[in-house]
């Protein structure tokens, strides 16, 4: 998993890495190839991009130069949409954690004993992915919808005002968004509880903790690694989503985020600087977002 | 330091009775511990031994908490504990593992305990416990950077920091060489003497239990066979099982031919062997007597019979190991089977040879008669495979076999 680099890094001291052989070097060239050609490249291209301004002669054409003011413009013009992603995804991330762990604990710690039980539990949470999450989210469209039995319901106990809609509000799109991202965040926690030595809880025991007390001092500690991987798989992801928050799924105007405004830049409008300011503006702010977030935990022994 | 109740605040002052009534556990397919009764007085250092599967380890989870009884009372200090929770009893375990938290530094890990007990001068007192064992220069190390040996005494100060009323320790030295090992034999009893501390260990180390504690239970298959100080099991074992579990037994059966007041005289295979009443646990019929190894001398040609001394022969040698101290010979007979006997090397000149012809004597006073009947007397050479799950399988396959034959 690409994010255990992250969860490891505080772990005991590997030993020193052997002497560089020609065949390691040989080993390592396929992939350095592919980050040269389809990262470093794309990434090039999308900085000069970003820096373009529009051709004076031909219409919807742009030329190569240096403005910088690209980025205060679309920063200025969609600082709403760029905050909003990040609220939303960090709220995603808070709901997809609260609901994951305790899911991921049950499967891996409280099934331990029934083996074929833990085996179908896993199943059953990888399995909405045997089905295209568009139609899922299409789905959750439907159940929501004015006319749709979840409105309908909440209506008839007067908890919704008969004028009111889900879909289309923020509530619906951070659903869609948890819900999307449940199993990135349950199964890299479950791994990680699946591994924890039930012992270490008993000396808790042993020790004059309370249950409670052993869960945030042994248990919750030695599951960080875990819950480092699943918040990072869930958030990275979520904040850059143009699917949940757009308006053909459970979003409309009101919630759009960033990924919303990037394809509308690039698709829609053509505005290809625009877009490639913004896509790199998202990649930094992921980027410090996430190292502030490891460095953090990963000082402060992950909890 | 406070010195009030335990567990919630401060330490114990001194250790605590414990007393078990009638424990019977039971898991799904076997019973661990049928109907255990035992007291264990306050300031003593109790081993119970026993091989594995035998329900040592199980007794200790019970007493710590870990599990629940299915029937009986668990007594701490006089005060019943059976309904409590692990973390509210007064007892501290050093695992076999030694489970020392891997996300903590070792003070971290020795003040745990105290900071749950929201003791005022944690770790000060941590670091105390850390020197006592000699490893306060590594208190800010992990777990994982520590030898094997160096985490064992971590988890012994991790445990004995909290003066618990009652310390168990669960085959604590399983993991450390032999060095290692008699040294921390030793440190374990100085810190016991000096801290006064009940100590329950639980082991399958013969020479570990006899070396250590006061008192001394053999367990096996969820009961005690029989309890004493050492030096009283290994003289006068009461089981086939004590006599073969601690230290090596020479075993013969035959029927009493004819007893006196004191005495009583056992036909093994046309040898007369004598044991002496107040030593043998039954008085009549067929008998079960043995003798230890090293009560035992060889005599190169068959010497007179003395009053006072047990004599068979001949028989063959078939085994001559010498392990520089003494010398251990087997001699095989068709009629009484295996000897084993050890010989002191104190004149070289005493030294028998493989295929040697020899007689054995030995002191009456040392002959023991055993409680078991001849017929389930366990072989000399291997134990029973004893395992848990082993136990499980056997008693499933007991049942189903009855199933069937109903």
């Amino acid at each position: 998993m690409a994010f255990g680099a992250f969860a490891t890094s505080t772990a005991v001291a590997e030993p020193a890495a052997r002497r560089k052989s020609p065949i390691a070097l040989l080993l390592l060239l396929p992939g350095l190839l592919y980050l040269g050609l389809f990262f470093l490249v794309p990434l090039f291209s999308l900085v000069i991009t970003s820096l373009q301004q529009p051709d004076p002669v031909v219409f919807g054409q742009f030329e190569n130069a240096f403005r910088w003011e690209n980025y205060v413009t679309v920063l200025q013009q969609y600082w709403p949409q760029t905050v909003r992603a990040f609220g939303y995804a960090a709220l995603a991330t808070l709901f997809a954690l609260l609901i994951g762990f305790p899911l991921a604990y049950f499967i891996g710690i409280t099934l331990r004993r029934w083996p074929l039980l833990q085996a179908l539990a896993l199943v059953l949470v990888i399995a909405p992915f045997f089905i295209s999450f568009l139609l899922r989210t299409i789905a959750w469209k439907q159940l929501f919808s004015d006319e749709g039995p979840i409105v309908g319901f909440l209506q008839a106990l007067a908890i919704l005002p008969g004028d009111a809609a889900i879909t289309g509000s923020a509530f619906a799109v951070v659903f869609g968004l948890t819900y999307n991202f449940i199993p990135f965040m349950t199964l890299p926690i479950y791994t990680s509880l699946e591994r924890l030595d039930l012992r270490y809880v008993e000396a808790g025991g042993d020790l004059y903790a309370s249950p409670r007390s052993t869960f945030f001092r042994v248990t919750l500690p030695l599951a960080a690694p875990g819950i480092m991987s699943g918040t990072l798989l869930t958030f990275i992801p979520a904040a850059g989503d143009y699917v949940n928050a757009s308006r053909e799924f459970l979003g409309s105007t009101d919630t759009a985020m960033i990924g919303n405004v990037i394809e509308a830049n690039f698709l829609v409008l053509q505005n290809f600087p625009a877009a490639a300011a913004l896509s790199l503006v998202l990649m930094a702010a992921i980027l410090i977002l996430v190292s502030a977030y490891v460095k953090r935990s990963g000082t402060e022994d992950l909890l | 330091m406070s010195t009030s109740a335990v567990p919630q605040s401060g330490f114990a002052e001194a250790g605590a009775d414990l007393e078990l009534v009638g424990i019977t556990k039971r898991f799904p397919g076997f019973t661990a511990i049928e109907d255990l009764d035992l007291r264990i007085p306050a300031g003593s250092f109790f081993a119970l031994l026993g091989p594995s599967g035998c329900g040592k380890t199980t007794t200790l989870r019970l007493i710590a908490g870990l599990e629940e009884p299915t029937a009986g009372r668990i007594l701490i200090g006089g005060k019943d504990v059976t309904a409590t929770k692990a973390f509210q009893r007064p007892v501290n375990t050093v695992f076999q593992s030694y489970a020392l938290f891997p996300h903590m530094t070792i003070l971290e890990n020795v003040a745990f305990g105290l900071k749950r007990r929201k003791m005022a001068n944690a770790d000060a007192l941590a670091h105390e416990a850390l020197r006592l064992v000699e490893l306060d220069h590594v208190s800010s190390r992990k777990p994982s950077q520590l030898s094997g040996g160096q985490q064992q005494r971590v988890a012994l100060a991790r445990a004995i920091v909290n003066r618990p009323a009652l310390l168990l320790l669960d085959e604590p030295l399983g993991a450390l060489d032999l060095k290692l090992r008699r040294q921390m034999q030793i440190e374990l009893k100085d810190i016991q003497d000096t801290v006064g501390l009940t100590f329950l260990h639980v082991t399958h180390d013969q020479e570990e239990a006899m070396t250590m504690a006061d008192t001394v239970a053999v367990m096996n298959k969820g009961v005690i066979e029989q309890m004493g100080a050492p030096q009283e099991l290994y003289e006068l074992p009461h089981t086939a099982f004590v006599a073969t579990f601690l230290g090596q037994s020479n075993l013969m059966s035959g029927a009493v031919v004819s007893s006196s007041g004191t005495s009583m005289v056992v036909d093994v295979a046309g040898n007369r062997v004598e044991v002496p009443r107040e030593r043998a646990q039954r008085h009549s019929g067929e008998l079960t007597i043995g003798v230890r190894p090293e009560k035992v001398t060889l005599h190169g040609s068959e010497p007179k019979r003395e009053t006072g001394r047990n004599l068979v022969g001949p028989g063959r040698i078939t085994d001559v190991s010498f392990s520089g101290v003494s010398t251990q010979y087997e001699v095989t007979s068709p009629v009484f089977g295996i000897f084993t006997v050890f010989a002191q090397n104190t004149s070289i000149s005493r030294m028998h040879h493989d295929g040697d012809e020899v007689w054995m004597s030995w002191d009456v006073g040392h002959t023991f008669g055993l409680a078991d009947e001849p017929s389930t007397v366990p072989a000399l050479r291997f134990d029973d495979d004893t395992d848990t799950s082993m136990i499980a399988t056997q008693r499933r396959e007991q049942l189903e076999a009855e199933l069937e034959g109903a």
